[in-house]
């Protein structure tokens, strides 16, 4: 009789481990019907709700965070199990420097230990083989935080398969003043570089003249090359949960074509339902704009 | 008082509102009219709405007229928007300059029409004393344009030694955007309407803490009641640019 309880506690266990294997099996033929139609190459997520989830459960501030973490890595696996090559999600903002201190704080302590598990072997960025980045003016944060960013960097440097961009003390805005700023940079050692070809060369003189005035002039690709973003194609989804819609200067540059979502979910609720939507609405347009450009 | 009046004395009115007209080649296809149809009723919805936003306090409407990308369509299609907007334009002077509404065209002037461009200067020059009511419209305009032509002037002021690159920064950007023409470079709201949920390549780097609104409704069914509905939904935001409410 001592024996049963012991016996329906590893019967309960069998069976609950029976059900994941069969929702991942349904879940893997699901992604396999999904797959024949058009499939996002990049999508990035605006992670935004995690502090209204705590509040609405009455929990400390702290575990929304925690719960948004949990909900991160489910949305990476599917993502990455669907066959998506790009995911970027928006950690930190350069904004969100300007909360309360303690709040700052107790978010950059939950991001080092984050980051420094993604080293773990356990770790998704293992079972994916992803290639991790950090995007943003990483002086900004502290030497931990940065030092532990690099180390993954480095890391993950030779994974190919999926990419991971994790945008940390980040602003679109910045970004785009970084690249300018390198974009001027380059073009004046340029000129000065070319200025001494054309004393040498007396004879092609006009030649010269027309390709320093094509080298004065920055063009877009200029700009796009020195964008830190540049290491992934433009995402074709972008996903804010909390049922916000605005951009909140992330990736300014790169959305001028994406398609945006915004289930009402808080970030710890979004589940693989609202993924499935955005990409379903993502192949319904693309066959639209594909035939709009056919007509054309 | 009218609805109008009270959202006027409602203090969360947003400053700028920017546009993105879409619909209107499915709005005639859906009434078995033409192309041209279309556009046309969508510019006589257009200055309906631009005269109830400035009657409820709003300061700057920018409208997506034509962009970059739109010289793909048919060369037709393209003719006849040419067309109409010099003929809203001639229409359209004397209820600028009743209503003192300035005028600005932004983009790059170069591929529009020669009669087109010489009109746009008239009307700009006309307009340009008036102060308190903005309509910029954009006419072969992309916020990555936008963007180019800021750092492009940028590295002009570099080269001459008028700045050092240390100097450039977010509000550098901003004094050489096209939209520093307004007092409000940056839209509180932005509406595209159609139920596409896109920005397409308008403002970008002005879109940074916009409020995106997208109503299913194709443009020229855009009416008062649905951009009333929209500055509810507006005044409905929690708008914390980062920082927690």
């Amino acid at each position: 009789m001592a024996e049963l309880p012991g016996q329906i506690r590893r019967m309960g266990g069998g069976i609950s481990q029976l059900l994941e294997q069969i929702y991942g099996f349904s879940r893997r033929c699901l992604f396999r019907v999904i797959s024949m139609g058009p499939t996002p190459c990049h999508i990035a997520f605006i992670m935004d709700g995690n502090r209204r989830y705590a509040k609405k459960r009455g929990l400390e501030d702290g575990s929304g965070h925690k719960a948004g973490f949990s909900a991160l890595m489910s949305m990476l696996q599917y993502c990455y199990e669907l066959g998506i090559k790009y995911v970027t999600i928006y950690a930190f903002s350069i904004d969100n420097f300007r909360r309360k201190p303690e709040e700052v704080e107790s978010v950059m302590d939950l991001m080092l230990e984050k980051i420094k598990s993604l080293l773990e072997k356990e770790s998704i960025v293992h079972q994916y083989g992803i290639r991790v980045y950090f995007i943003g003016n990483l002086a900004l944060l502290n030497d931990q935080v940065r030092a532990a960013a690099e180390k993954v960097m480095k890391a993950t440097a030779k994974n190919s398969r999926v990419v991971l961009l994790i945008c940390i003390a980040y602003n679109s805005t910045d970004e785009i003043v970084q690249a300018v700023k390198k974009s001027c940079i380059n073009k004046s050692d340029n000129i000065e570089a070319s200025g001494n070809y054309k004393h040498e060369d007396r004879g092609s003189d006009i030649e010269g003249t027309d390709m320093e005035n094509q080298e004065k002039k920055i063009q877009l690709v200029d700009i796009e090359e020195n964008m830190q973003m540049s290491v992934a194609p433009n995402p074709d989804i972008l996903i804010r949960s909390s049922g916000e819609t605005r951009l909140s200067n992330f990736l300014l540059w790169q959305t001028g074509n994406t398609q945006l979502c915004s289930p009402a979910a808080l970030w710890p609720e979004i589940g693989l339902r609202h993924l499935l939507w955005a990409i379903l609405n993502f192949q319904r347009n693309h066959s639209y704009l594909e035939k709009r450009k056919k007509q054309l | 008082m009218g609805e109008k009046e009270k959202r006027a004395s409602n203090r969360k009115m947003p400053k700028h509102v920017a546009v993105i007209l879409d619909g209107n080649r499915r709005w005639a296809e859906k009434r078995g009219l033409g192309t041209s149809e279309g556009h046309e009723a969508g510019a006589r919805r257009l200055l309906e709405n631009a005269k109830d936003c400035f009657a409820m306090g709003t300061n700057t409407i920018s409208l997506f007229a034509f962009s970059t990308e739109n010289w793909e369509r048919p060369e037709d299609e393209v003719k006849c928007l040419m067309a109409l907007f010099e003929k809203q334009f001639r229409a359209e002077m004397p209820f600028f300059q009743r209503d003192k509404i300035k005028i600005l065209v932004i983009g790059n002037r170069a591929k529009i029409p020669e009669s087109l461009r010489g009109l746009i200067e008239e009307v700009e020059e006309a307009t340009k004393s008036y102060e308190g009511k903005n309509l910029i419209i954009a006419i072969d305009y992309s916020g990555r344009f936008d963007i180019l032509q800021a750092c492009k002037s940028l590295a002009t002021k570099v080269k001459d030694g008028l700045i050092q690159v240390e100097d450039i920064n977010e509000e550098a950007m901003e004094k050489e955007l096209l939209t520093k023409c307004s007092e409000f470079p940056n839209p509180d709201l932005l509406i595209r309407t159609s139920g596409e949920q896109r920005i397409s390549n308008f403002f970008l780097w002005q879109s940074a803490y916009t409020e995106l609104y997208f109503p299913t409704v194709l443009w020229p069914d855009f009416g008062e009641a649905e951009y009333l509905e929209a500055l509810t939904w507006y005044q409905q935001r929690q708008r914390r640019f980062g920082r927690r409410v």
